[in-house]
């Protein structure tokens, strides 16, 4: 499909001479990937807004019927989704917040002369850089009542990490936050550096307390970074699968992405999926707009 | 004054120096605990209290990468003597490998698994950052109307989340017959990596001074050539930094992978977690299989060290 759409650009008949116009060139470096987005991400995109409104279930052979927007209407007043929602909600607040004070603290530490810093700032970093499902499966070992190694360090007997539904939640933030932390402090280390020594030092001949610095110096410029961290890092907590799939069943932990995959591959209500796939679309997308702006901010300075 | 502040800012940074240790060895203990159950006997990876120190043994490997069965009877000592040193670890531990019929040993699952991730990662980087250099350097180069909105379209399809795609991906790849297939992943993990490609890269690509492009095309260089012969060349770390991300991103991808294969062309993530299923795990196999699939990507980050936080923020902060 992708190779119909740029022929009419190879205008290479008449560039022979001098080589292809900038024109065609830019038009030859850029549609390509454009078209590949369309036909991968957006196409599919109107293909389940159409499925939205229908009863359509994959298992089935039935075709699908319109149905208008009962499939919004049903899933907007179940009191179910919104309790997804809720714990989705739940766990992005614990995920982030652990991981702004973990991963801020940390960068605050590191924000010195300290022996091995290149090193030790590396291997902080490589958490994040694993996947988080394979990873992820193995804090079940960690969390095992009986032979895990946290019950067995924090001297917690045979605590519930994963089985107590209270707690399972926080269970998965809080290897969410291990994994994440470190994002928070690349961000930050990058703006805690970028802050200019003199501004210190002028503070330091006013004689201004550790509280006035960091609170009138250090964390204003900080905050643009910042504010970048925080918003992808709450974006993707919204967004998230694999670890609370992977960790958990627990109904307590049934973030919005699993009950989406649920039931759009369990239960195989696929119009009703596309419509929550829809209503979780746009609140991704609502986002995505606030980040692109803190980004560009940052980009310009 | 001045000297009574100076032994305190000491002392504080003393106790930060402390506080970064702890730290860390808070954050790698539980990647060392991976490594460590990777070379225990099974009888250790489960212990009260956990056993720090053992004898490191080949065999979760052994057994990740052969089927076996419980042994009723002990191997008689002919058959023990006549095995390779690598099936006697498997027989202490209880166990035997399967052969077929020949005395073939018999493959788990693992091996094809880690193979298709390394097939659909390594393509789909290919493609994703070949085409990605490309568009980045035309968002760099020339007038692009309406150039802040596609960028935005752009990274957009990167933020969709994977199971909101995967609905209609699914029933389309239904339709012609890409489920479970090499391509059907391959072309998934290309689109998504293809966004961040395209604004890593215009980054880099905003930094080569366009007057080395200009005085190639005063000496009669083709736009083309120039491209070819001077721009890329001066890409090249970025375009390598950029390959490593997209690598790792499609290594470490589950939601797409889980939902779009479930044998033929299943990558190591979603099987790695399918191996836990009921009674109890052998956790040593699951983290010699998991060691081997971090490996790489532990790898490719000491390699990216420097340019990790430009890859984190999609090329907006650059230092």
């Amino acid at each position: 499909m992708a190779t119909t759409m740029i022929t009419p650009l190879n205008t290479s008949s008449r560039a022979a001479s001098r080589g292809l116009s900038d024109i065609s060139i830019r038009n030859l470096f850029i549609i390509p990937t454009i078209v590949f987005l369309i036909v991968f991400n957006i196409f599919p995109l109107i293909y389940s807004l159409g499925y939205s409104f229908t009863d359509f279930r994959a298992s089935t052979n039935a075709p699908a019927n319109f149905v208008g927007l009962k499939n919004y209407r049903e899933l907007l007043s179940d009191p179910y989704i919104w309790n997804n929602f809720a714990v989705t909600a739940k766990y992005v607040i614990v995920s982030v917040v652990g991981q702004v004070v973990v991963g801020f603290g940390t960068a605050m530490l590191l924000n010195r002369t300290i022996p091995l810093k290149g090193l030790i700032t590396t291997l902080l970093l490589l958490p994040m850089m694993l996947s988080m499902a394979v990873v992820g499966l193995f804090w079940k070992l960690l969390y095992d009542p009986s032979w895990g190694v946290i019950n067995y360090v924090l001297d917690l007997g045979k605590f519930q990490w994963l089985g107590d539904p209270k707690m399972a939640l926080y269970a998965v933030a809080f290897t969410d936050i291990w994994m994440w932390s470190p994002f928070v402090m690349l961000l930050s280390l990058a703006g805690l550096s970028a802050v200019p020594k003199h501004l210190y030092e002028a503070a330091a001949i006013d004689r201004a307390g550790p509280f006035y610095t960091f609170f009138r110096i250090t964390l204003p410029l900080v905050a643009p970074i910042l504010m970048i961290a925080v918003i992808f890092r709450t974006m993707e907590a919204f967004k998230t699968f694999d670890l609370a799939y992977v960790l958990s069943t627990q109904p307590s932990t049934e973030v919005i992405s699993i009950r989406l995959y649920k039931m759009a591959f369990q239960e195989w209500q696929t119009g009703r999926s596309c419509a929550l796939a829809y209503i979780v679309l746009i609140m991704v997308l609502a986002i995505t707009n606030i980040y692109v702006k803190y980004l560009n901010k940052v980009k310009e300075r | 004054m001045a000297a009574v502040q100076t032994s305190g800012e000491r002392a504080l940074n003393k106790v930060a120096i402390v506080a970064v240790l702890l730290v860390t060895i808070i954050f790698l203990a539980p990647i060392y605990w991976i490594v460590a159950t990777s070379f225990k006997p099974r009888n250790l990876a489960t212990t009260i209290p956990p056993t720090v120190m053992f004898e490191p043994t080949i065999s979760p490997f052994v057994k990740l990468f052969t089927k076996r069965s419980q042994l009723r009877s002990p191997p008689s000592a002919e058959e023990y003597a006549a095995a390779p040193w690598w099936e006697r670890v498997v027989f202490d531990g209880g166990e035997k490998i399967v052969r077929d019929g020949k005395g073939q040993v018999q493959w788990s699952g693992y091996p094809s698994r880690f193979l298709n991730s390394l097939i659909i990662a390594i393509t789909s980087t290919v493609l994703a950052v070949g085409m990605g250099t490309f568009t980045a350097y035309g968002f760099s180069r020339f007038k692009v109307k309406g150039e802040a909105d596609l960028l935005f379209f752009i990274l957009s399809t990167r933020m969709l989340p994977a199971v909101v795609v995967a609905i209609p991906m699914f029933l389309m790849y239904r339709a012609v017959g890409l489920n479970d297939t090499h391509l059907g992943l391959i072309i998934l993990y290309t689109a998504f990596n293809l966004s961040f490609s395209v604004w890593l890269m215009k980054g880099f690509m905003d930094e080569i001074p366009k007057e080395y492009e200009e005085a190639a095309l005063v000496d009669g260089y083709t736009r083309m050539e120039a491209f070819f012969k001077i721009v890329l060349p001066e890409a090249a770390t970025g375009i390598a930094a950029t390959a490593v991300f997209c690598f790792i991103t499609a290594w470490n991808e589950y939601a797409f992978a889980l939902i779009m294969t479930n044998r033929r062309a299943q990558t190591a993530p979603p099987f790695i977690p399918s191996q836990v299923g009921s009674g109890l795990p052998d956790w040593t196999v699951i983290a010699s299989g998991t060691f081997l699939f971090l490996l790489p990507v532990a790898i490719f980050t000491f390699l990216l060290r420097n340019h990790l936080l430009r890859g984190m923020s999609f090329g907006a902060i650059r230092k």
